[in-house]
């Protein structure tokens, strides 16, 4: 279990993380959301000790990070960017890992085969893809066989045949128990992979709930109608309280209104429908929805 | 492919795996091995060069010049070849450190040792030691090779007072003078800033406070430390020093023990 309490992380006056508290329960994957710049990666590497909190403060099982002994053993990490030396093979690289822990050198190998990468174990990772590299540091999270993983944007550069493998990978270690804390910027990611959701926007925490919960409660519901008499089911559904679009083409976006009750009032008022969709936000439109206050850079679209 | 991961056990004490893992990452790059055969070729080439050039030259060369290599043998065959030999070790003193942060890989040093000094204090062990051996391993051999070049103007032997102390002391110096560049690699972080700064140091500002006027000069050369740690690889002291060879060696290792406490704070301070 990680606990995250009132943590604060500044950068000169910049604030990355604001005062941020939560809990990542184990048995789940958790999906750790929010636009690019938000505080995800800061808020790992917080936990993890790489960096000084201003405020507040995280534990893993009870006990800050650096307060862990043998802490691979419990907690593994891929962070966002390589933490690799390029000028070393990717065995070495485990190798020394496995070393400060007191693990068997043939861990090295498991974890190795495990990724996928025996074959190119003794080769300089700085020639790894982009790919290649994200195995590597998963292979370096799994090195102590630990309890919790905490991965920024694992599935980063890898090819669709290792999404699905990471994914995978993921629900197999949390249905066996384990904490998993996965951080990305793509919301359809999440929504494959995660049961549970923490939203973060400008280094404050915008949601956490359950995948379904979380577009439950931020997305407006709509129902789309088609009609060839769209001024009077306007007025119709207008003096019932529904806010009605009009699309064009005699479509109508209405909110406010179930579609059954929409199709009483056109029944009511004698008006013929040519269709009636309910329609449902998708995850990514609920996270846009809920994030386009809390983007730290915008671009223009015109 | 499932998730199967066997279960690990196995422990020794903390220590001695952080020497193990240290030893293997510094086994495991070229710049190690490219440094020492750089330090071979270099001061093995220079003795040859430099004594060499003694011997061709010498009755050409001034009366206090030869009294000087008549005085000290063994410093002059030793400092021909370490003068810059050494400036390999200055730059993979650096490398060892600021590599880490340059490739990224700090983080995951970091991340298996959290308490951070440790995996410094390893890594300034493993290396001094390998340093150690290596420079030993080449002062022998071309102070033998020197002193076989001098020979027919000045004959020294290993057993001459001060003479082993300076062979051996050659291999103390480098090895003092690596930690001296890790401390300073680890408080910038940075390789190329790291190993200019050492150089400039090393060849440019020390030498230069030699010109600072009168007896200011001459103590403040005398306590910097690398004017201060070389006096350790002669065997006789010339008539200008300020400090014995031991005194000398003693004010090298206090500097360099105090920039390696300012990089450990950092270390233990500063965002990784």
């Amino acid at each position: 279990m990680i606990e995250v309490n009132d943590l604060s992380k500044r950068y000169g006056d910049k604030i990355a993380v604001d005062h941020l508290s939560f809990t990542v329960e184990p048995n789940r994957v958790t999906g750790f959301l929010g636009p690019n710049g938000a505080g995800k990666s800061t808020t790992m590497r917080l936990i993890l000790g790489l960096d000084r909190p201003h405020s507040g403060g995280a534990t893993i099982d009870g006990k800050p990070y650096h307060r862990l002994h043998d802490p691979l053993r419990k907690v593994g990490a891929l962070l966002e960017a390589k933490a690799v030396h390029t000028g070393r093979s990717a065995r070495n690289h485990l190798l020394y890992l496995a070393q400060t822990q007191g693990l068997p050198t043939s861990r090295v190998g498991e974890v190795l085969d495990l990724v996928g990468l025996t074959e190119v174990a003794r080769k300089r990772a700085g020639g790894f893809s982009l790919g290649m590299g994200q195995r590597l540091g998963i292979a370096a999270a799994l090195l102590g066989d630990p309890q919790v993983l905490i991965l920024d944007e694992p599935v980063n550069g890898l090819d669709p045949e290792g999404i699905l493998w990471i994914r995978n990978l993921l629900k197999a270690l949390a249905a066996d128990g384990r904490t998993i804390f996965v951080s990305s910027h793509l919301m359809s990611e999440m929504a494959l992979t995660a049961e549970h959701l923490i939203v973060i926007g400008r280094g404050r925490l915008i949601a956490d709930s359950g995948v379904a919960e979380f577009v439950e409660r931020s997305s407006k519901r709509s129902v789309l109608v088609r009609t060839p008499q769209s001024d009077e089911l306007t007025a119709a559904l207008s003096a019932e309280g529904g806010e009605v679009t009009a699309d064009g083409d005699g479509v109508l976006i209405v909110e406010g209104l179930e579609a059954p009750r929409i199709g009483e009032l056109a029944s009511a008022v004698r008006v013929v429908l040519h269709e009636l969709t309910p329609q449902r936000a998708s995850l990514e439109e609920a996270f846009m929805e809920l994030t386009s206050d809390s983007v730290e850079f915008h671009a223009e679209v015109k | 492919m499932t998730a199967t991961l066997t279960p690990v056990e196995a422990r020794s004490p903390l220590f001695g795996r952080l020497l193990l893992a240290e030893w293997t990452k510094i086994r495991s790059v070229r710049s190690t091995i490219w440094s020492f055969i750089m330090l071979i070729l270099v001061t093995f080439g220079f003795t040859a060069l430099f004594i060499g050039l003694t011997v061709g030259q010498w009755t050409k060369a001034d009366p206090d010049q030869r009294a000087r290599i008549i005085s000290d043998p063994a410093g002059t065959i030793l400092g021909s070849g370490f003068q810059f030999g050494q400036l390999t070790i200055c730059v993979l003193g650096v490398l060892v450190i600021s590599s880490e942060y340059s490739t990224g890989m700090i983080r995951s040093t970091l991340l298996a040792v959290p308490s951070r000094l440790p995996m410094l204090a390893a890594k300034c062990v493993v290396f001094a030691a390998l340093v150690f051996v290596v420079a030993e391993a080449i002062a022998f051999p071309s102070f033998f090779m020197g002193a076989a070049i001098l020979h027919s103007k000045v004959v020294v032997s290993i057993s001459d007072p001060g003479v082993l102390r300076a062979v051996i002391g050659s291999g103390l110096y480098l090895s003092v003078l690596g930690l001296f560049a890790l401390a300073i690699g680890g408080i910038v972080r940075h390789s190329a800033g790291g190993i200019t700064g050492v150089i400039a140091f090393v060849l440019v500002i020390a030498p230069l406070t030699q010109l600072l006027p009168g007896n200011l000069g001459r103590y403040v050369h005398a306590y910097l430390p690398t004017s201060a740690g070389v006096l350790i690889g002669q065997s006789h002291p010339a008539t200008d020093d300020v400090l014995t060879a031991w005194q000398g060696f003693g004010v090298f290792c206090l500097w360099t023990a105090a920039l390696l406490a300012i990089a450990a704070l950092l270390l233990k301070r500063r965002d990784a």
